[in-house]
């Protein structure tokens, strides 16, 4: 494995560039289908820094330009927030 | 595209894959799996992924005992070579109220009668496998080892790839748009990417059932909900059992890597095919978990969705073929608990297919069981 390989593209979800280049051997093309088997993008960071190299990775293997892969959901929420301070809002809501 | 087919099974889901896989290991040839989007784009990929024996009617029960059988050895029966990630920790149902732990004592009786180890606890045995369990207002619980979790992806991809090896294409990104047929005869299924001939099709589609049932005139009595859930940032082991309760409408699960799920229902969800999140769904959960599990409290949740629960009027599933039409076969209406009833389906709607005796009886779950009035109600779901 070249050293390149080793490197981690999801600091998150612990994947390595092997890992994401292999599964994309083995036919998933879908960013949708990469990011449910290896957790790349689930992770806090929400896929802020993995998103990109996945996106030029698929582009490489397909042929297809970055614009044309579709790219996953942004879900809530945009930064971690902790469970008690949601529930203390909330309550103070009502 | 135009092709042929034995057999088109709609929906890339649990559902899908499993039946794929059965048919395909019974010798059928030219089986096609059709996918609106990627495989495990609907409920399947979008759920809490738990597997529990403790049900209320012997039906459930007895699907949900023999599909985690199933999935104790998936990795070595579907030969895959990534890993299911079976957490059989456990769940531990909490009750609130007397009639609940009643409830839950004639379930307990029913279960043993069916050899699942499940038991009655109390509040303090209960905090002895969840030591953060705040049992103020519960009442008592029940807790059987054997149920678990597992990676909802992987799962169906496992089923996915040994269908693929032994034939079965699936077309991925490819929609159902219609099923022509020709009196009681299937003669086509009509997709956004070309033609399909054949005469057998399965109603896979989850959340979108019933849209594949009024294609050939059928009329399925469930509707679809949207169920939220979310997850946390991961910390280290220290909840084995899923935590669930059914009057509070809660589950929460930590995962091996260490994360939290947890979901809740909501009684006053419209019944639409809605998988967008909401700000109400964060409020009321983060409320409920810390009340129940306090330290939780500290967790930074990282992300919410949601998916589509398909709803029988009996919460449990419809499997089987239609008076209306030949070889159309129902494998819909989980009702919020397909993905554990995963293995069974396609050994259920496999033997269906091909007219073999049934291995495990589950004629009371036809459609005519809705006309006929004969209806169970399974009463523990979330
Ligand atoms: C939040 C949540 C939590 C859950 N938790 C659990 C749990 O803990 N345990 C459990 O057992 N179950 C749980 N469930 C329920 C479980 O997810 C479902 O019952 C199960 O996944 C259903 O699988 P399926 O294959 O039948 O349907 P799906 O996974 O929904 O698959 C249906 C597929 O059909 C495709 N499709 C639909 N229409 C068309 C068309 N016209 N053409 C082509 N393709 C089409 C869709 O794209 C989809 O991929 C949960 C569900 C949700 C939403």
């Amino acid at each position: 494995m070249s050293k390149e390989e080793n490197t981690i593209v999801c600091r998150c979800s612990d994947v390595t560039l092997k890992e994401l280049r292999d599964l994309i051997a083995e036919g998933y093309t879908d960013y949708n289908e990469i990011k449910r088997i290896t957790r790349i993008g689930m992770g806090p960071c929400q896929g802020k820094t993995c998103t990109q190299i996945v996106l030029r990775e698929l582009s490489q293997a397909t042929g297809k330009p970055v614009s044309e892969i579709k790219n996953q959901n942004n879900r809530p929420p945009v930064v971690g927030v902790k469970l008690k301070l949601i529930a203390e809002e909330a309550k103070e809501d009502e | 595209m135009n092709k042929k087919a034995n057999v088109v099974i709609i929906g890339g889901g649990i559902s899908g894959c499993s039946t794929a896989y059965n048919l395909a290991k019974k010798g059928v040839k030219d089986i096609v799996v059709v996918d609106k989007s990627y495989i495990s784009s609907g409920a399947t990929g979008r759920c809490g992924a738990g597997v529990r024996m403790q049900w209320g009617t012997e039906m459930n029960c007895k699907l949900a005992k023999q599909s985690i059988e199933f999935y104790e050895n998936a990795n070595e029966i579907l030969e895959y070579n990534r890993d299911v990630e079976f957490k059989q920790g456990g769940y531990l149902l909490i009750a609130s109220t007397d009639t609940e732990m009643e409830q839950f004592a004639k379930n307990v009786k029913l279960q043993n009668s069916l050899d699942i180890p499940s038991k009655i606890l109390s509040l303090e045995e209960a905090k002895e496998i969840v030591p953060h369990l705040n049992t103020e207002g519960l009442t008592g619980a029940a807790y059987c080892p054997k149920d678990g979790f597992l990676n909802p992806f992987k799962t169906t991809d496992a089923f996915y790839q040994a269908a693929k090896r032994m034939g079965v294409e699936f077309l991925t990104h490819t929609e159902v748009l219609e099923i022509k047929t020709n009196g009681k005869k299937i003669e086509k299924v009509v997709t956004d990417q070309g033609d399909i001939i054949t005469d057998t099709v399965v109603n896979a589609a989850g959340g979108h059932s019933k849209i594949i049932c009024d294609m050939v005139g059928v009329d399925l009595p469930v509707y679809s909900e949207r169920h939220q859930i979310l997850v946390t940032e991961p910390v280290e082991p220290m909840q084995d059992p899923m935590v669930m309760s059914f009057s509070l409408n809660m589950y929460c699960q930590q995962t091996p890597e260490g994360t939290f799920i947890m979901g809740r229902g909501d009684d006053n969800e419209p019944r639409d095919l809605r998988t967008t999140s909401s700000w109400e769904f964060m409020d009321e959960m983060a409320k409920t978990v810390t009340s129940i599990l306090p330290p939780l409290g500290e967790l930074r949740v990282i992300r919410q969705w949601a998916g589509l629960y398909n709803m029988t009027p009996d919460k449990q599933p419809v499997y089987g073929r239609v008076k209306e039409i030949d070889k159309f076969f129902l494998s819909v209406g989980f009702s919020g608990h397909g993905f554990m009833f995963g293995p069974l389906t396609g050994i259920v709607i496999s033997e269906m297919i091909l007219g073999e005796e049934p291995s495990i009886d589950v004629s009371m779950l036809g459609i005519d069981r809705f006309e006929k009035g004969n209806l169970i109600l399974e009463p523990s779901v979330v």
